[in-house]
């Protein structure tokens, strides 16, 4: 445990946070949360509608073209390597927020641009991932794959994938932004002269956040 | 009096306990996490790619695994990264106990979806035929090609 408190804290005496961290760090918690409940909600719904269906489109199918080599026929190939490049931005990223902890403002930076990079590289392969499917005639309100089965599908499943997918891309986004904005304030010496760099810490806890959903829209969509 | 300096107390404690626990972002243990993450997502692409070619598995048996993965590294993102694990008590729980409510959630959706399945197989027949039908000209749709498995 990281933590020095001493025996016998009485955290709800008041005077003091119950939760031993300042205000901003728990409401990015809190706000994470009701976050979590509407990625949730639109996972959850989701399964309710693969539930209700007798049949769905196989993710192995649809998801298996790779840039600049069409129709290789590698199923998941490219959407490993987003998965691969979300990962990564998230260990940059707890790296930037090590370095904050040690006051390392050059380290800040670096791990922030890096993190930057990754989200930006993320969102260009899930703009070329719609940009394909885009162009294989499917779309909101449009689903040119069939089931497994050979049966015809509905457009639910391209209105799920869109809208999710779309939702998290715009979370990716808004990170992007929000690390932006963090290594321009690291930049020009504000948390220097604050004396501490717990901003980085909350953008960290958004970052991974984007990289947690992932996760499961990764498994929903493409793996079960 | 005693109470604004009780606070600043607290308050220069708190800082100094920011500053102070280098320890917990030690870089061997988020570099452990990254391999933990990466061989996780491998392992069960390897499994979704091999249900691909050879569908030797069965599938819900796969489902089985790619759900305890995703949750393993869910833990791992959540207690290493969000460095959930090193706050106290108090702060994992007001995370951990609203977070349960997803079992539900889950639950009587899901539960949900599959009784209106059942429902609607069983009383429009219309519905049941049409979904049982393949479509004449497969070749012609594009990711109409049939993978590996028999189902």
């Amino acid at each position: 445990m990281a933590q020095l408190v001493p025996a016998g804290q009485k955290w709800w005496s008041g005077g003091r946070s119950p939760f031993n961290v300042e205000y901003g760090k728990l409401m990015m918690w809190y706000f994470l949360m009701s976050d979590a409940f509407t990625f949730g909600a639109f996972l959850i719904s989701y399964g309710t509608i693969r539930f209700a269906s007798n049949s769905w489109p196989d993710p192995n199918q649809v998801f298996r073209s790779v840039p600049f080599y069409g129709e290789m026929n590698v199923p998941l190939a490219f959407v490993s390597l987003m998965t691969f490049i979300l990962i990564m931005s998230s260990v940059t990223m707890v790296l930037a927020v090590g370095a904050g902890h040690a006051n390392d403002k050059k380290g800040v930076m670096k791990w922030l641009f890096f993190t930057i990079l990754g989200g930006l590289a993320f969102l260009g392969c899930q703009a070329w991932e719609w940009t394909q499917l885009f162009n294989e005639g499917a779309w909101w309100g449009r689903n040119p794959f069939l089931n497994i089965d050979g049966t015809q599908s509905t457009t639910n499943f391209t209105n799920f994938f869109f809208t999710i997918t779309g939702f998290h891309g715009f979370h990716v986004f808004s990170g992007v932004i929000i690390n932006i904005i963090m290594l321009i304030m690291t930049w020009r010496g504000v948390f220097e002269e604050r004396g501490h760099y717990l901003m980085i810490e909350k953008a960290g806890l958004y970052w991974h956040f984007v990289d947690l959903v992932w996760v499961f829209v990764f498994t929903c969509f493409y793996l079960l | 009096m005693e109470n604004i300096q009780t606070l600043e107390n607290v308050h220069t404690a708190t800082l100094e306990h920011q500053a102070g626990d280098h320890s917990s972002f030690s870089k061997k243990a988020i570099w452990r996490t990254f391999w933990i993450l990466l061989i996780i997502t491998i392992v069960e692409l390897g499994f979704a790619i091999l249900y691909y070619e050879t569908a030797f598995l069965p599938k819900h048996f796969l489902n089985g695994i790619f759900i305890i993965g995703t949750l393993a590294k869910a833990f791992f993102i959540i207690a290493e990264f969000m460095h959930l694990k090193y706050e106290i008590r108090n702060l994992i729980m007001t995370i951990a106990i609203p977070a349960t409510l997803f079992v539900w959630f889950l639950l009587a959706f899901l539960w949900d979806g599959n009784s209106y399945r059942n429902l609607r197989n069983r009383y429009d027949p219309y519905h049941v035929e049409r979904s049982k039908t393949p479509v004449k000209n497969p070749e012609k749709e594009p990711g109409a090609r049939k993978p590996g498995s028999m189902e």
